[in-house]
Formats: C-alpha cells, sequence, structure tokens
C-alpha cells in the first residue's frame, strides 16, 4: 500500500512543480518510461533513487513516503482554510508535514479537537433552544421560585396577618418548597446526563469505530448467539471505548444488525461460498439467495479481504464507516455526492458496482458496490425509511480508468465538478 | 368604586399571592387559571388592569394579548405580563404584540405593586 502511494505523491508532486516527466527523468539519470512505471506504482522505489527524486523536486523524501499521510494533509488543509491561510504558504500544508511531522500532527489533532468542539457548542446551544425538557424544567422551576418568593415576602413583611391567612400562606409555601426541591432534583438530573456529551476528545462515531475495530469486526458471540440482545448488551457494558450514551447506542444499532445478519448468513457459510465462488458480491447474493445489503455487510467483516465499509441513511448522513487507507470518510461535514453510496439512494433493488478513486494523495483504487435497502414498513401509508450501503474493496491501481471523487468539497481537488457545494481551499487540480 | 384587575394565572399560589396582595391594596381581582376563554371574560368583565401570564393551559398569554389589542373596546387595556422565562425572545414578542410592562418570575412583590400603580397612573 505504501509503495502504491509513493508513486502517486512523485507524479502529484512533479507536476505541481511543473516538470515533465522527461525533464524529471533526465535530472536523476533514469529513462522516461522507468519514471513512468513508478508514477504509476507500478516498481517499488527506495533508497539513493528515492532521495534523488526528493532532491530534484526540492522535497524531503518523507514527504514522498509515509510522512505526508492523506488524513494529515487533510486536516492542516483545513486549519489553513479555517484560519484564513491564503497563497503560496498555504499550498505547502504537505511540505509542513514532511519536515514537522510531530508539530504537523499537533496541529491536525488541534483541529480536529476544535472541529469536534465546535459540534458540541452547536449541540449545547441547540439544546438550550430547543430542548422541550430543558424549556419545561426551568419553567417549573422559576414558577414555584416565584410562588415562593411572594408567599413567602407576605409573611414576612404583613403586619397583623390574619390568622386563616397566615396558616392558608404557610401550607402554600409547604407545598410549593416540595415541588421545588422536585424540580431542581429533575433539573440536576438532566445535567448529570447530559454532562457526558461534554466529553469531546472523540465523537461517539469516532467510539463506535474504535471499539469495532478493536473487535475486528467480528463478533463470535453474536455469531451463534440464542439470546442476541443479551450478548449485545453485555458487549456495550463491557466495552471501555463507548464512553458516552450517544456511542453505546449507536453501538448497540449496528451489533442488533451484525446479530440478525449472523442469523441470517453465517460467517462460516459465507466464508465456503467465498472459497468456492470468489468474493463477487452479487455472485455470493445470488448464490446464497440474500440480499445484496447482507452480502456487503458480511463480507465487510472478512479480515483477508480489507474491505471498507460505508452506510448512510435516508437524509445520507452516514451512519458507519469501516475505514480503508485511501478513502476518506469526512467525521464532520458532508461526504462527497459523487459516492455510488449516494447514487442508489432511492433505487432499492438496484446495485451498482464502479471503480472509483479519491482525488488527491495517493489515488488508490477500489471497486466499490453499492446498494440502497428499504426497513421494514411500520405501519401503512408511511414513507419506508432506507439504507445504502457501499463496500471499498482495494484493487491494484492503474489498470482500470477510475471514477474520481471526492472525500468532502473543501478539500478536494477536482476544479471543474458538477457536483460542487463549496470551494475548495486547494488552489487548483492536481 | 375600587379598581378591578383580571389575572390570568394557571399557578394558584402565585395567584393567590397576587390576589392577598392586590386587594391589601384596594383592588378587586378576579383569577382565571384558562387561557381558552380568557379574552371574553376580559372584555365581560371591563378591568382597569389585566395581568397576564405567558405560559396558560388553553391559549398563551400571547394569543389572549393580540386579541385583545385587535379589538378596539380593548385595545388601550393596560396589560402586565408575567413570564418565567426571562429570555429576550419572549420579551421582544411581549412587545411586539403591543405589552405595557413585562416582568419575569420569580419577581418581589415591591416590584410587582410598583409595576401596577405606575400602568395606573399613567
Amino acid at each position: 500500500m505504501r509503495e502504491t502511494l509513493t508513486g502517486s505523491r512523485i507524479r502529484e508532486r512533479r507536476v505541481m512543480a511543473g516538470l515533465k516527466q522527461a525533464e524529471l527523468a533526465q535530472q536523476i539519470g533514469i529513462s522516461a518510461s522507468y519514471l513512468n512505471l513508478i508514477e504509476h506504482n507500478r516498481r517499488r522505489i527506495g533508497g539513493k533513487l528515492l532521495l534523488n527524486i526528493a532532491q530534484a523536486l526540492q522535497v524531503e523524501p518523507q514527504a514522498l513516503t509515509e510522512g505526508a499521510e492523506a488524513a494529515l494533509i487533510a486536516a492542516l488543509r483545513e486549519a489553513a482554510g479555517d484560519s484564513g491561510l491564503a497563497g503560496p504558504e498555504a499550498e505547502r500544508a504537505d511540505e509542513f508535514a514532511g519536515r514537522f511531522p510531530g508539530w504537523a500532527k499537533v496541529l491536525a489533532s488541534s483541529q480536529r479537537r476544535i472541529a469536534a468542539l465546535e459540534q458540541t457548542v452547536e449541540a449545547l446551544s441547540d439544546r438550550l433552544a430547543h430542548d422541550p425538557q430543558l424549556a419545561t424544567s426551568m419553567h417549573e422551576l422559576l414558577s414555584t421560585a416565584a410562588a415562593i418568593r411572594s408567599t413567602a415576602a407576605i409573611l414576612a413583611e404583613t403586619d397583623s396577618l390574619q390568622p386563616e391567612w397566615r396558616d392558608r400562606f404557610q401550607a402554600n409555601i409547604h407545598q410549593d418548597s416540595r415541588r421545588l426541591s422536585d424540580s431542581a432534583q429533575a433539573l440536576v438530573t438532566y445535567f448529570d446526563n447530559a454532562a457526558e456529551t461534554r466529553e469531546v476528545t472523540h465523537s461517539p462515531q469516532a467510539e463506535v469505530e474504535a471499539f469495532l475495530a478493536a473487535h475486528d469486526y467480528r463478533f463470535e458471540p453474536l455469531e451463534q448467539a440464542r439470546a442476541p440482545e443479551e450478548a449485545i448488551a453485555q458487549l456495550v457494558a463491557g466495552a471501555e471505548a463507548l464512553k458516552t450514551k450517544a456511542a453505546q447506542h449507536i453501538a448497540t444499532g449496528v451489533l442488533q444488525q451484525i446479530a440478525r445478519d449472523a442469523t441470517a448468513l453465517p460467517l462460516v457459510q459465507l466464508e465456503q461460498a467465498v472459497g468456492a465462488q470468489g468474493h463477487d458480491p452479487a455472485t455470493l447474493a445470488q448464490a446464497l439467495n440474500q440480499p445484496v445489503g447482507r452480502v456487503l455487510r458480511r463480507l465487510a467483516s472478512l479480515p483477508d479481504l480489507g474491505a471498507g465499509l460505508v452506510v448512510c441513511d435516508r437524509s445520507g448522513s452516514v451512519t458507519f464507516a469501516k475505514s480503508i487507507e485511501g478513502f476518506t470518510v469526512p467525521r464532520f461535514g458532508a461526504c462527497c455526492p459523487l459516492w455510488p453510496l449516494f447514487a442508489v439512494l432511492g433505487q432499492p433493488g438496484l446495485v451498482m458496482k464502479s471503480r472509483v478513486a479519491q482525488m488527491g494523495r495517493g489515488q488508490a483504487q477500489f471497486d466499490a458496490i453499492a446498494t440502497c435497502e428499504v426497513q421494514a414498513a411500520p405501519a401503512y401509508n408511511i414513507p419506508p425509511l432506507s439504507q445504502s450501503v457501499m463496500l471499498l474493496l482495494p484493487v491494484p491501481s492503474g489498470t482500470t480508468p477510475a471514477q474520481p471523487v471526492g472525500a468532502t468539497c473543501r478539500i478536494c481537488p477536482i476544479s471543474a465538478c458538477r457536483a460542487r457545494r463549496e470551494p475548495s481551499i486547494l488552489r487548483d487540480g492536481i | 368604586m375600587s379598581k378591578l384587575v383580571v389575572l390570568v394565572e394557571d399557578e394558584v399560589n402565585i395567584a393567590e399571592a397576587i390576589r392577598f396582595l392586590l386587594s391589601q391594596e384596594g383592588w378587586r381581582v378576579e383569577t382565571l387559571a384558562n387561557g381558552a376563554g380568557a379574552a371574553d371574560v376580559i372584555r365581560k368583565a371591563a378591568p382597569d388592569l389585566v395581568m397576564l401570564d405567558v405560559m396558560l393551559p388553553g391559549k398563551s398569554g400571547f394569543e389572549i394579548l393580540d386579541e385583545l389589542r385587535s379589538d378596539p373596546a380593548t385595545g388601550d387595556l393596560p396589560v402586565l405580563m408575567l413570564t418565567a422565562r426571562g429570555q429576550s425572545r419572549d420579551r421582544a414578542m411581549a412587545e411586539k404584540a403591543g405589552v405595557s410592562r413585562f416582568m419575569t418570575k420569580p419577581f418581589s412583590n415591591a416590584e410587582m405593586l410598583d409595576a401596577v400603580r405606575d400602568l395606573i397612573a399613567s
């Protein structure tokens, strides 16, 4: 994988430097056709040759190999964009990452933390404005306080208060003080529960992904569980990675889906079928008489395949992502609408297969297989919910032309894109 | 003859305290706990002052205020509004609907009595 990316990086840097293939090849003393093979990731490269190329391109060798990782660069570019850094310096994010990898990581993790905090701030201000539970609690608290304050003041300030009025007001205060303590208690409980959402080092989605990755996306207890709900509750309760309620909720949903899939299509059965017919999802779905969506999800948990998986709901929000190197699923903000995942939304039954490559660094290629499935109708005359599933199978790059897609518009270099929502913070296409 | 105030407030203990305080000052107080028929009651009673809670069962204080302001008979009636959510949004909405004065709970009795006196004097 690393070598795969190195060639593409060399090509990218050469184009950025405005050099022709022949010119660079001559400078470093190799043939243009050999450089071409390197740039298309058909030849491994390292040692002296790599150093020579780096020198000719005036970059650190690390920037061509492992130092400049796509996610890191993306985060740096986003940081530059957010703070309005423009001009030639903004173009040098990968150089910065190559020269000062430690500092670059500090900056990138700050950038991610800012994004997480911003999301939290938004959620919190939203809550104050729109949370009906909070509004009701506050109203109750203030009303009771108002009643007690007025009544207590009457008792304290009225000379010669008639005994029947005094008794009445004392009874009222007694009643209201109990209400006040109840509503204060309710409010504290509310904030206690809300407090856990303030832990923002990771988003709930990130916690879930860490939890699933720690299990290699395989849960043996669910493969032969007779009472999956119990097994799921145990798994979630015992997971240290799942800190927030939100993460536990998401993970429970994911595990329930895995349990349903496992019942219908046990991994053992799938592995046998893959052994006999290969891993083409449509072929497998036919042979096993299973919906394609399920086959895609199950294939994602076969470690040998090294596949990525993205699932989104009817609104296009990503509800599940199994990362794969070379294909970035933005954690915040909207995804690239060109993904096959979104092309199949609203067309249940259609299975799309296309070769895609995310523009930018590396340009690793994937076979993306996507389908949309309708969830069971809850009642008559209610539009059903649906979800799209996309499996990403890594393929050796270079042979077939791939459809260029992005991660998210802000960091996408495709300049003339019909799907562009907002301008890229990159200057121009690579 | 003593002045009449209609108090629309669903919190009985607040209503009771206000009724007591205003009676001490020589007011006659008519209380209502539901917003639904409030505008009609007010029209019939023809009071000197209306005190309106914002969050009421049946109909909100804003709706009642709107009805009062759109009727020439009650268009100029002094209205003191009470709300438990001292948010600027509530205040802005009340001012737009033509409230005479706005008070947030909890308030002191003296504040409330001052507001009532001011409204009658002007």
